[in-house]
């Protein structure tokens, strides 16, 4: 797109135009466009809130470590605007769930998730709390979101602070509403997701079990 | 550690005051072991402790283990240990299991899951009184085996929480968990979206 | 009368009608019978004097972990304490009888997170003291080096962490910047900042790179320029000393019967470390002292783990400067991974090879406990073997879980803001807690 340049007389002359009422029409519109930062007030919102997201302090094990690190000078999470982690649910808007959730706990999470005022985001942080990580075990929740719905799912045992800084980012455009769809928007594969898959038609188990035995009587 | 000369004569001190107490004593590994009776376990500890010349006064550890299938089934190991010579002993007291047989884990799943969990469980004395510290240790050992430890002051779990079903320690006690998901068998486990 | 006679003031309570403070602690000051019968507002107390029972949850703004604490206060005074443990309990020692006994060595790093070697070690110890293996010489003197870097790691966190707990925020910062330094060194050495799987049954994972005793050497010039730095912040602050002198303290014969270990027991005036007496590792070649404390106060502990971090310093001095040449891990190929290039050229090795890595090395039956001294006190693995390639029994001995017994101790009596600095005193690490 080329701009063409004015000359200074041209600009004097039409903002003289416009300070009188009479630029009309099409040149009104072009010198607004130029000259004035639009936006819609949700796209403005979700940008303050994007860059000044208050985290929950909820160190659960071992990644709260490397959670409490990323907060230090060397992987600063204050210059993404998120320094001020905030200890009571109610003034948090974000919980990151660093560490494996036993099932003593997941209540406790669950109901601190509850108190939390909307609208409020998880990140999931390592492998425990996004799947129950290396605890196969009677004493884990097999990942958070089996009882809590998860934003970002950070991999890792424990998640290097900058992994847990990318996955920050990636909420921020979430919450900025333009989420990043990770290599599925890159290698034109949105629809794919396990859950998207059942919802466009691929076959269910009794689908594929009705074939089989089609198969069979054939 | 006392070597087996020495840990001979230990023996032989406990049994004067009471007999029947040791059933048998091994030097494995540098590591000093009086099989005892669970009966005469205070007796022994405090023998161990107060005797001027064993002053085994430190208990660093209490725990427990499952021996399944050798029976008895359970043993609780005490790990003394004496501070002025830097000597460690340990006393294992072996505990039957009175509801073998019964089936019962009170695993999730399991066949006898309503039959009463608590039924058999086995009993030896709590030690608190000598050592103050095992209180916290029986407590676990009580949450993960169900092993009654009688005397103790506060008894109930410390772990699991407050409303578990079953001894999950226990060697037939399933490891729960769920099975990986690959693409073989993603389809039968239904998620959190179905 | 100051604010804090009035505040300490015993005898004022006392009149009041509620003579049983400062009793035997072990038994229940407050009689539930007692209580029962009256109403909030008991015989002779005013409203203000009624008891309260809080709950201080498992998710609280003091950066420990996940502790749990029903704490009965009349006014500000902690009448009664209660923790509740177990919310991070991940049943690793159950799982560890799953797995052979190489694929244990990552679960059980993971119970002390901020102790992993510790753990690693003791685990590591105990299988090669009931296989009957010796370790090199080398891999001692590096799992040394880990290992005191580790607790200097480890005492960084705490002391960090519990300054912010206090107030003292400052000190959080520039703790977890030596931290980082640390972490840089782990990372060069095992791969991975936390829980490298660097210990091994046998010695050590890999030879340290090129570069890593360089590093070391700048760190260790660094680091005791940085705890000047760390008493300056706290050693002479007002607030500080006012709120950890004389605060917390619990006698030593007290603290022995509980089976508390490591820097509570030194700060109380036992000098009692498992370093020297009966000493493992390569331990005995080393000069290093124990810092031992006097009162048993919150500021003992502080100045017990800041003297630590400086032995710790020291002892690295001396085992990079001692280290000897040779094999970073066993020979044993039964039990330890034949290096890779023997791979394609020996067909033993790729047996063994094969062997180890798909069922794993059997120990023969027998049972062992073998403690080491972790940053916050003794920390024992008790292993049951039984012939076969997973173990039967794994159970560890945690400091935490022992030395929380104290903390009641330390607690009742005191203002509830003492409680707060109590709990970052103690130390506390809930994975090794709840396991």
């Amino acid at each position: 797109m080329e701009v063409e340049r004015e000359s200074l007389r041209a600009r004097q002359l039409r903002a003289r135009d416009l300070l009188r009422g009479d630029l009309e029409g099409k040149d009104l519109e072009q010198y607004v466009e130029e000259s004035v930062l639009t936006t819609t007030l949700e796209n403005a919102l979700n940008w303050g809130r994007a860059n000044a997201l208050f985290p929950l302090t909820f160190g659960l094990a071992c990644c709260g470590i490397e959670m409490m690190s990323m907060v230090t000078s060397r992987y600063d999470i204050a210059r993404f605007g998120a320094e001020a982690f905030r200890a009571s649910p109610r003034q948090a808007d974000m919980i990151i769930l660093s560490g494996r959730v036993s099932i003593k706990m997941a209540p406790v999470v669950r109901r601190v998730y509850d108190q939390m005022l909307e609208p409020k985001w998880v990140i999931a942080m390592g492998a425990c709390s996004s799947s129950g990580g290396m605890f196969a075990n009677y004493a884990v929740v097999q990942g958070a979101d089996k009882f809590m719905p998860v934003d970002v799912h950070i991999p890792g045992c424990p998640p290097r602070p900058e992994a847990l800084l990318h996955g920050f980012n990636k909420l921020q455009r979430l919450v900025r509403g333009q989420p990043d769809l990770g290599w599925r928007q890159r290698y034109n594969a949105v629809g794919t997701e396990e859950w998207a898959r059942f919802e466009t038609g691929e076959p269910t188990s009794e689908a594929i079990e009705r074939a089989a035995k089609a198969v069979e009587d054939a | 550690m006392p070597d087996a000369p020495g840990l001979e004569l230990i023996a032989q001190g406990i049994e004067e005051g009471r007999q029947g107490i040791v059933i048998e004593t091994s030097v494995e590994h540098g590591r000093a072991t009086l099989v005892v009776n669970p009966e005469g376990l205070l007796h022994a500890l405090s023998w161990l402790r107060d005797q001027p010349d064993q002053a085994y006064r430190f208990l660093s550890s209490v725990h427990a283990a499952d021996y399944l299938p050798a029976t008895p089934r359970f043993a609780v190991h005490y790990e003394l240990l004496c501070r002025e010579r830097v000597e460690r002993i340990n006393v294992k007291a072996l505990l039957e299991d009175p509801a073998a047989g019964n089936g019962a884990t009170g695993a999730p799943g399991s066949e006898a899951e309503d039959a009463p969990v608590d039924a058999g469980l086995p009993e030896i004395d709590s030690c608190v009184a000598l050592y103050p510290t095992a209180e916290f240790q029986e407590r676990e050992a009580y949450d993960f085996f169900g092993i009654v430890f009688k005397g103790h002051p506060d008894l109930r779990r410390i772990l699991m929480p407050e409303d578990y079903v079953g001894w999950p320690q226990r060697r037939d006690y399933p490891m729960g968990g769920e099975p990986v998901l690959f693409t073989h068998n993603e389809i039968e486990a239904p998620r959190w979206f179905e | 009368m100051t604010p804090d006679d009035l505040l300490r003031d015993e005898a004022d309570i006392t009149e009041r009608g509620y003579s049983r403070l400062g009793e035997d602690p072990s038994s229940p000051l407050v009689d539930a019978a007692e209580l029962a019968g009256q109403g909030p507002v008991g015989p002779g107390l005013e409203p203000e004097q009624e008891i309260l029972t809080i709950n201080m949850g498992p998710h609280h703004p003091a950066t420990h972990g996940v502790l749990r604490l029903i704490v009965t206060l009349q006014g500000e005074r902690v009448l009664d304490l209660k923790p509740v443990m177990g919310y991070v309990h991940t049943g690793i020692e159950k799982n560890c009888e799953d797995k052979s006994y190489w694929k244990v060595i990552p679960f059980v790093e993971r119970m002390d997170y901020l102790a992993y070697f510790f753990n690693a070690e003791a685990f590591c110890g105990c299988v090669e003291r009931l296989v009957g293996l010796e370790i090199p010489r080398r891999a001692q003197y590096l799992r040394v080096i880990h290992m005191e870097l580790n607790r200097i790691h480890s005492h960084l966190v705490g002391l960090g962490t519990t300054a912010l707990d206090l107030g003292a925020i400052s000190m959080f910062w520039y703790c977890f910047r030596e931290r980082d330094r640390i972490l840089d060194l782990f990372e060069m050495s095992g791969g991975q900042r936390m829980h490298t799987r660097y210990i091994q049954v046998g010695g050590v994972f890999e030879d340290i790179p090129v570069g890593f005793e360089e590093k070391l050497r700048e760190f260790c010039a660094v680091m005791p320029a940085r705890i000047d730095q760390y008493e300056a912040l706290l050693d002479r602050n007002e607030i500080f000393l006012r709120r950890t002198k004389d605060v917390g303290i619990v006698s030593r014969e007290r603290l022995l019967e509980l089976g508390v270990t490591g820097p509570l027991l030194r700060a109380a005036g036992e000098p009692w470390d498992l370093r020297k007496t009966p000493g493992y590792l390569s331990y005995g070649d080393y000069d290093f002292k124990i810092p031992v404390g006097t009162v048993g106060d919150g500021y003992d502990r502080y100045r017990v783990r800041i003297a630590e971090m400086r032995e710790s310093v020291r002892i690295i001095e001396q085992a990079i400067d001692g280290l000897p040449e040779g094999p970073w891990i066993a020979d044993d190929r039964k039990y330890v991974l034949p290096p890779r290039d023997e791979l394609s050229t020996s067909m033993e090795a790729l047996i063994h090879h094969f062997k180890l890595v798909t069922e794993g090395f059997r120990v023969p039956p027998g049972e062992l406990y073998y403690p080491v001294e972790g940053p916050r006190g003794e920390l024992g693995c008790f292993v049951v073997a039984d012939g076969s390639s997973k173990p039967a029994r794994v159970h560890f001995r945690d400091a935490g879980f022992v030395n929380l017994q104290a903390f009641r101790d330390m607690c009742v009596g005191g203002l509830i803001a003492d409680l707060i600095q109590n709990l970052g005193m103690l130390d506390p690490n809930l994975g090794g807690i709840d396991r």
